[in-house]
C-alpha cells in the first residue's frame, strides 16, 4: 500500500501546474457540483485546471465485466486526451485506480500503446491524494478555512475501496477535512469496508448489495454524524440512495465539497429551498 | 535420545534397525527414483506430464536443462536456507513460560531431575486427580524417580489412561511449543489419548525458533522419525457457535515442566 | 458433492432471509476479523513473511515436477506409498482400493478440503463402508447431511440448539440422551462417541496442509487433535493431498507455518501441526502399519501452465472470505460448492467448469480486501476479473446485461453521441426528480431501486456546464 507523504514539503517554488480534470462520467451526469468543487480546490492549490472536451468513462464497467475489446478503445482515447498533461486528477478513487492501476493491463500485447498508457498511468491521481502528495503542505495551507455545509458540525468519513486499496487514500481525505472550520470527524465502525455499490455489481446482485448498504447504513447512523462524505459519487449515490430509502437524516456530499466550502444541496436532496437543512432534507425523504 | 542429545546421526540410525534411512533428510545427494508404490502408472504419467507441460521454461525443455533445474532444486534443499523469522529476545526460558500460558497450558519449573516427581503429584493433587499415570520410557523421563505413591506404566497409550507423562524432544520459545518424536520410547498416542498431559522437558531443549527444531533433528537423526508432533497448547475448538472449548479430541490439560536436567 | 454454483443467485436469496445464519455470520466477521488483526499486528515481520512465503511457493510451483518426483521418492524411501490421480473420479477410486485392501469397514477422517472436493465421502459410503468425520464441524454437518459453510469452522452456520438436537437424534441408537446445551457439554458428548469410533476404525484418512520433498512428509494443522488421533490409531493412514500442497524443506514449511495460523484463526501456531513421515518404525508401539499419500491433479496442472498459477499458492487460511463483504452477507453454502468467498470463486470455476460457475466471479464488487489479507499475496481480484473476461468472450452473463454494457460501451465510444444523449436524459431525470430529489421507483432500475432510492441527477451535465461558463477563468 502506499504511504501518503503528508509531513513531505514537495513546494518547492512550483510552477503552475497543468492539470487535466477527469471528470468521471458519475460526476458529469449525476453531480456536477463536485467537478466543480474539484476545479476550485486544483486552483486554489495553484493549479491551471483544464477539462478536455469529449470525455466519456473511465472504462471501467467493461473492464470488470470482461470485454476488454470496449475497455480498451476507450483507454485509447483517454490517453490522446490526456497524454499533454502534467497531471491528471479525478475526484474518485475508482476511476483513478482503473487510469493508475489497470490501464497498461489493456496493452499487455501493444508495446507502444502500453508504453504511452504507462507514461500515463503514472501521472494519474485520486483528488485528495492529489492535493497533500503532490501539491504539498503549502497548498494545503491554502486550502484552509473552508465553512462546512450549513447545520452541518459532525462527519464521518467512508473510504471508497479502490482509493484505499489500490492507492492508499485513507489519510489525505482526513487530513484535509481537519483544516475544515468547525467540523468534526468521527470515525464510523468498518469505515474500510465496501459499501456494495462495486459499479454494475449493485444492479445484478441487488439482494446482495442490499444488505451491504444496509450495514453501511447503519454504521453510518451509529456514528452519530450530521453527514457522510467520500470521495466516490458511485458510493455516495448508493449510500444516498439507501439513507433515503430507510427515512435517515444524514447529509451526503463528496469530500471535495465540503473541502471547497460549496456543499449545499446533499446528494439525495431536492433541488429548491427546501433543502436548508439536514433535518428538512432528511424529512423531505421520507 | 533426548537430555544427551548429541548422539550422532549415524549412532542414532543403529539404534533403531528397523528404520530404513530416507536419503536425502540431510541434504546429501539423492537418487531420483521414478517408481511409485503401487498406483497404477496410468495416472502418474498423465499427471507428471501435465505438471511437466505447465512449468517446462521452453516448449521442449532438453534433457540438460531439466537437469539443471533439479541440480538447483537439491541444491536448494540441501542448503536448508532459513527466511525471515520473528525475533526473539531475551531469555529462553521466560518466553517460553509466557507463550506456554498465553495458550492455556500451564507451567512449572523444575530445578532437578529430582523434582519431577513431587511437581506432577502437586499438578495431580491440584486438580483432584489419580496418580495413575503412563509414562515414556525415554532417557529423561526414565531418570524420574516416581515417589511410591504413583502408579506408573509404561507404554503406548490406552482407551482409559487419565494422565500422560512424556519426554519432550524440544521447546520453541517463539511460540510456547512443545516438540515430541515418535519412537520405540516415545509413542504418540501418549500425547493425545488422556485428557491430562504433562510433558517434561529439558531446559537445554529450549529453543528459540521453529528452524532450530529441524536443525537438530538433522544432526541427531538420520532420518525424520514417523511423527513429529508440534504442540502449542491443549486441544481446542471453537466449533460451536465459535466459543472457545478445551479438550475437542485430545488433551483438555497441557502442563509442562521445564527440568533442569 | 454435485455443483450448486450455478443457482448462486437463488441461494443467495435464501441466505439472506435466514435471519440466524446473519447472526452466525456476524459473530463469526467479528471473531476472525479482529483476530487476525491482533495476531498480525504483533508481528512486525509479518509483511516480510508474506514476501518470503509467496518467494517460496512461487519457486515451488515453477519446479513442481521435479519436487512432486523428490516427494514421491522420498515417501517411498520412508516406506510409504504413494499414488497418483488425474482427477476425482480417479481420485475415489484410488482411496476406495486401499480400503478395500486393507479389509476395512470403518473409516475416520480428518477434515480434508480436497476429500470434500472429490467427494470421497458419498463413494466410501456407496461401497458400503462407515465414513466418520472427526473434525467437529465436519461431524455435525455429516450428521446434518450438509456441507461446510467456512473453511476453518464449517458448521459456523449452525446454532448450539440446533446441534443437540441433532446429537440427540443421532446418539439414541448409541444409547446416549439428548445432552445439555452448554458447550462444555456439546463438546464432551462428541468427544466420547468420536472417541469409540477413532479406536475401532481400520483406516484414517486425513487431507495434508503440506508436503515436504525434502523427507517426504505429509503435514497436518489441526487444534482439536482428531487429525492425530486419525492418523495414529488406525491400522492405515490415507492421506488426501493437492498437487499444489509441496514445499522444499523444513525451513520453507516455518514460514508459511507462521502465516497460516494468523490468518486462519489469529493463533500463533495452531495446537497442533504434525509432520508424519512413513508407516510406524519396527520398534515403534504404536502408529499407523500403512502409509498411503495420493497427489490429486483434478485441474491444478491446468492451472499451473496458464494464468491462474498464482491461485495455487493458496494455503486454505479462509481470510480471504472472512474478509469478503459477500461472503458475509449469504455464508458458504450459496456458493454452491465445497470452496467459498474469494478464493471458491475463483477455484470453483477452474474445477468445475465456468459454464457451471460464472456467477461466482461476477458476485464481487472487486473491493480488493481479500488480497490485502491473503498471506499468499493471491491478486485474487484480478483473477476474478480474468474469469469475468473468460465469461463475457464465452456469452455468459443475463441478456439484460450484456445489452446494458454494450449501450454504455457504444456511448463511451461517441463522445458526440454520449454528449447529447446523457444532456437530454439527465436534463428530463433532474427536472423530474427535483421535487423529491430521488426516485422510489423508475422504469428498467429496478436492480437498483428495489433496495435503494436512486438519487436524481442535479440536471445539467457538467461537461456542458463547464462549456457554458466557458470565460469562467
Amino acid at each position: 500500500m502506499e504511504q501518503s507523504g503528508l509531513m513531505e514539503d514537495a513546494s518547492q517554488v512550483p510552477a503552475p501546474r497543468r492539470v487535466g480534470l477527469f471528470v468521471t462520467c458519475l460526476v458529469d451526469l449525476y453531480r456536477p457540483s463536485t467537478g466543480f468543487a474539484a476545479v476550485r480546490l486544483l486552483e486554489t492549490a495553484g493549479c491551471e485546471v483544464e477539462v478536455p472536451p469529449g470525455q466519456t468513462c473511465c472504462g471501467q464497467p467493461a473492464f470488470n465485466n470482461g470485454d476488454s475489446a470496449t475497455a480498451r478503445a476507450i483507454a485509447r482515447s483517454i490517453v490522446e486526451r490526456f497524454e499533454g498533461f502534467d497531471h491528471v486528477v479525478a475526484p474518485s478513487g475508482s476511476c483513478a485506480g482503473m487510469l493508475r492501476r489497470h490501464l497498461p493491463e489493456l496493452f499487455a500485447d501493444d508495446a507502444p500503446w502500453r508504453e504511452r498508457a504507462e507514461r500515463l498511468a503514472a501521472r494519474v491521481h485520486e483528488l485528495t491524494s492529489f492535493l497533500v502528495d503532490v501539491c504539498g503542505s503549502a497548498a494545503v495551507e491554502r486550502l484552509r478555512g473552508a465553512a462546512p455545509p450549513r447545520g452541518v458540525r459532525t462527519a464521518t468519513y467512508h473510504d471508497s475501496c479502490s482509493g484505499l486499496r489500490e492507492l492508499g487514500v485513507r489519510e489525505q481525505p482526513r487530513h484535509l477535512l481537519a483544516a475544515v472550520d468547525g467540523l468534526d470527524l468521527v470515525e464510523m465502525r468498518d469505515a474500510e469496508v465496501c459499501c456494495g455499490f462495486g459499479g454494475t455489481f449493485c444492479v445484478k446482485y441487488p439482494g446482495i448489495s442490499g444488505r451491504m448498504v444496509s450495514e453501511k447504513v447503519e454504521n453510518i447512523a451509529s456514528a452519530g454524524a450530521d453527514a457522510v462524505l467520500a470521495g466516490d459519487v458511485g458510493c455516495l449515490l448508493n449510500i444516498a440512495g439507501r439513507l433515503g430509502r430507510e427515512g435517515r437524516p444524514v447529509r451526503v456530499f463528496h469530500v471535495a465539497e465540503v473541502l471547497a466550502g460549496m456543499a449545499e444541496r446533499g446528494i439525495g436532496e431536492p433541488a429548491s429551498g427546501a433543502a436548508g437543512t439536514g433535518a428538512v432534507a432528511g424529512s423531505s425523504r421520507g | 535420545m533426548l537430555p544427551d542429545g548429541g548422539a550422532t546421526a549415524a549412532h542414532s540410525f543403529a539404534e533403531r534397525p528397523a528404520c530404513r534411512p530416507v536419503e536425502g533428510f540431510l541434504g546429501e545427494g539423492m537418487a531420483m527414483t521414478t517408481g511409485s508404490g503401487g498406483a497404477p502408472s496410468g495416472a502418474r504419467a498423465r499427471v507428471l506430464d501435465a505438471v511437466r507441460a505447465a512449468v517446462r521454461r521452453e516448449p521442449a525443455e532438453a534433457e540438460a536443462e531439466a537437469a539443471a533445474r533439479r541440480e538447483e532444486i537439491e541444491a536448494r534443499i540441501a542448503a536448508h536456507e532459513v527466511h525471515v523469522r520473528p525475533s526473539v529476545e531475551g531469555d529462553l526460558a521466560m518466553r517460553f513460560a509466557e507463550k506456554v500460558t498465553l495458550v492455556s497450558a500451564s507451567f512449572a519449573p523444575v530445578p532437578g531431575i529430582d523434582g519431577v516427581s513431587r511437581a506432577v503429584a502437586n499438578y495431580l493433587e491440584e486438580h483432584g486427580l489419580e496418580k495413575e499415570i503412563v509414562v515414556t520410557t525415554d532417557p529423561l523421563v526414565e531418570r524420574v524417580r516416581w515417589s511410591n505413591e504413583f502408579a506408573v506404566a509404561r507404554r503406548a497409550a490406552e482407551p482409559e489412561d487419565r494422565v500422560s507423562v512424556t519426554g519432550a524432544y524440544a521447546g520453541i520459545a517463539e511460540t510456547g511449543t512443545v516438540v515430541f518424536v515418535s519412537d520405540r520410547t516415545t509413542p504418540t498416542t501418549l500425547n493425545f489419548l488422556p485428557e491430562t498431559h504433562v510433558a517434561v522437558l529439558a531446559r537445554d531443549r529450549l529453543v528459540a525458533h521453529l528452524e532450530d527444531v529441524w536443525a537438530r533433528l538433522r544432526e541427531e537423526r538420520a532420518a525424520p522419525p514417523r511423527t513429529v508432533n508440534f504442540i502449542t497448547g491443549p486441544s481446542r475448538t471453537g466449533d460451536i457457535e465459535l466459543q472457545l472449548e478445551l479438550g475437542a479430541h485430545g488433551p483438555r490439560r497441557l502442563h509442562v515442566l521445564l527440568v533442569d536436567a | 458433492m454435485i455443483p450448486e454454483s450455478h443457482r448462486f443467485p437463488d441461494r443467495a436469496g435464501l441466505a439472506l432471509a435466514d435471519e440466524g445464519l446473519r447472526l452466525a455470520l456476524d459473530r463469526a466477521r467479528q471473531g476472525f476479523i479482529g483476530n487476525r488483526r491482533k495476531a498480525v499486528d504483533a508481528l512486525p515481520e509479518f509483511q516480510e513473511l508474506r514476501e518470503a512465503a509467496r518467494r517460496v511457493k512461487n519457486h515451488t510451483l515453477a519446479n513442481l515436477d521435479l519436487y512432486l518426483e523428490r516427494f514421491e521418492s522420498q515417501a517411498t524411501a520412508a516406506g510409504g506409498q504413494v499414488h497418483w490421480a488425474a482427477d476425482a473420479a480417479e481420485a475415489r477410486a484410488r482411496i476406495l482400493a486401499i480400503c478395500r485392501e486393507a479389509g476395512a469397514r470403518t473409516v475416520t477422517k480428518g477434515k480434508s478440503m480436497v476429500g470434500e472436493e472429490v467427494g470421497l465421502n458419498e463413494a466410501l459410503e456407496e461401497a458400503d463402508l462407515e465414513v466418520v468425520e472427526t473434525d467437529l464441524g465436519e461431524y455435525i454437518i455429516q450428521l446434518a447431511g450438509e456441507t461446510p459453510s467456512h473453511i476453518v469452522a464449517p458448521a459456523i452456520h449452525k446454532t448450539r440448539e440446533q446441534i443437540r438436537d441433532l446429537f440427540a437424534e443421532h446418539h439414541a441408537p448409541l444409547g446416549l440422551g439428548a445432552p445439555g446445551l452448554g458447550n462444555a457439554e456439546l463438546v464432551a458428548r462428541a468427544r466420547e462417541v468420536l472417541r469409540r469410533e477413532f479406536l475401532r476404525a481400520d483406516v484414517g484418512i486425513t487431507g495434508a496442509n503440506f508436503l515436504i520433498a525434502e523427507s517426504g512428509s505429509t503435514v497436518i494443522v489441526t487444534n482439536e487433535g482428531n487429525g492425530d488421533l486419525s492418523n495414529t490409531l488406525p491400522r492405515v493412514h490415507v492421506v488426501i493431498a493437492g498437487i499444489e500442497k509441496v514445499l522444499p524443506g523444513f525451513e520453507d514449511l516455518s514460514t508459511v507455518l507462521r502465516l497460516l495460523a494468523r490468518s486462519a484463526t489469529g493463533q500463533e501456531m495452531s495446537v497442533y501441526t504434525t509432520v508424519s513421515t512413513g508407516p510406524r518404525r519396527g520398534e515403534d508401539l504404536d502408529g499407523p502399519e500403512e502409509f498411503h499419500v495420493v497427489l490429486v491433479d483434478n485441474g491444478r496442472s491446468a492451472m499451473l501452465g496458464g494464468e491462474f498459477r498464482e491461485m495455487l499458492r493458496c494455503i486454505r487460511c479462509g481470510a480471504c472470505l472472512n474478509h469478503c463483504p459477500v461472503y458475509h452477507a449469504v455464508g458458504g453454502h450459496a456458493y454452491g460448492w465445497v470452496y467459498t468467498g474469494p478464493m471458491g470463486s475463483v477455484l470453483t470455476p477452474l474445477i468445475v467448469g465456468l459454464d457451471k460457475a460464472h456467477h461466482l466471479p461476477n458476485a464481487c464488487t472487486l473491493n480488493g480486501r481479500c488480497e490485502q489479507v491473503c498471506p499468499m499475496s493471491i491478486p485474487l481480484p484480478t483473477m476474478l476479473r480474468k474469469l469475468r473476461t473468460r465469461g463475457f468472450e464465452r456469452g455468459f452473463g443475463t441478456r439484460t446485461s450484456r445489452m446494458g454494457l454494450a449501450a454504455w460501451g457504444f456511448l463511451a465510444r461517441r463522445p458526440a453521441v454520449y454528449g447529447s444523449a446523457t444532456r437530454v436524459a439527465m436534463g428530463i431525470l433532474g427536472w423530474l426528480g427535483r421535487r423529491r430529489g430521488a426516485f422510489r421507483r423508475l422504469p428498467l432500475a429496478g436492480g437498483w431501486t428495489g433496495v435503494r432510492d436512486l438519487p436524481a441527477p442535479e440536471g445539467e451535465t457538467f461537461q456542458r456546464a463547464w462549456r457554458r461558463r466557458g470565460a469562467r477563468r
